[in-house]
């Protein structure tokens, strides 16, 4: 009996870590590649300030075509 | 102006849908329902704007990446294009067919060669009279 419970106990915190590993991975992904004139890039990561409100347009562009 | 996108379609596997569009997000061509295209068109461009505000000078090109898929918007100075792809594109290719969508758009179409005003028959010349051969 009580090994039951440990296993459903391990099951559900492997389970938690698991989406929070793929949320994470997923957050990774995100960013926002800019080219400029002169061949410059800048490339600004998914968790920044300046990210997030260039993140936010191209989200909505995305559900806009249907992405 | 559907042929550069018809063939941007054919051409890129990557490329789910495409909007091409002005300085002011009036949508020329698209890929996608009008209002579908219009809704792209004007966060395609808000992007693009606040983007400018980012950096030294304005973005030529951007790439979006999300979970959900990449967004990309290239500018050449007069009109706009976007094109939204699944995740983890291969980003040069999608730039590459961009640009080259975007240049086939900006290129006047060639005039239709006007063919000349078809000659009516020549009528035919009236045999010249004979001459009275009354002795």
């Amino acid at each position: 009996m009580r090994s039951r419970r440990v296993l459903a106990l391990g099951l559900a915190v492997g389970s938690l870590l698991g989406i929070g590993l793929y949320a994470r991975r997923g957050k990774a992904q995100e960013r926002i590649d800019l080219y400029f004139a002169d061949g410059s890039l800048t490339s600004l990561h998914g968790d920044s300030p300046q990210a997030a409100v260039l993140l936010a347009h191209a989200r909505e562009a995305l559900r806009a075509a249907g992405a | 102006m559907t042929e550069p996108f018809d063939e941007l379609i054919e051409i890129s596997s990557q490329i789910d849908a495409a909007v091409l569009f002005d300085g002011t997000g009036k949508v020329i061509a698209s890929t996608l329902p009008d209002d579908r295209a219009a809704r792209l068109a004007s966060s395609a461009r808000a992007l693009f704007e606040e983007a400018g505000r980012v950096g030294e000078g304005d973005p030529t090109q951007l790439e979006a990446a999300t979970a959900a898929g990449s967004l990309f918007v290239v500018s050449d100075g007069v009109n706009l294009i976007a094109a939204s792809t699944s995740p983890e594109p291969t980003a040069g290719l999608v730039f590459y067919d961009l640009k080259s969508t975007l240049r086939s758009a900006a290129k006047p179409k060639p005039e239709p060669k006007v063919k000349p005003a078809a000659k009516g028959k020549p009528k035919p010349k009236r045999a010249p009279a004979k001459k009275n051969a009354k002795p």
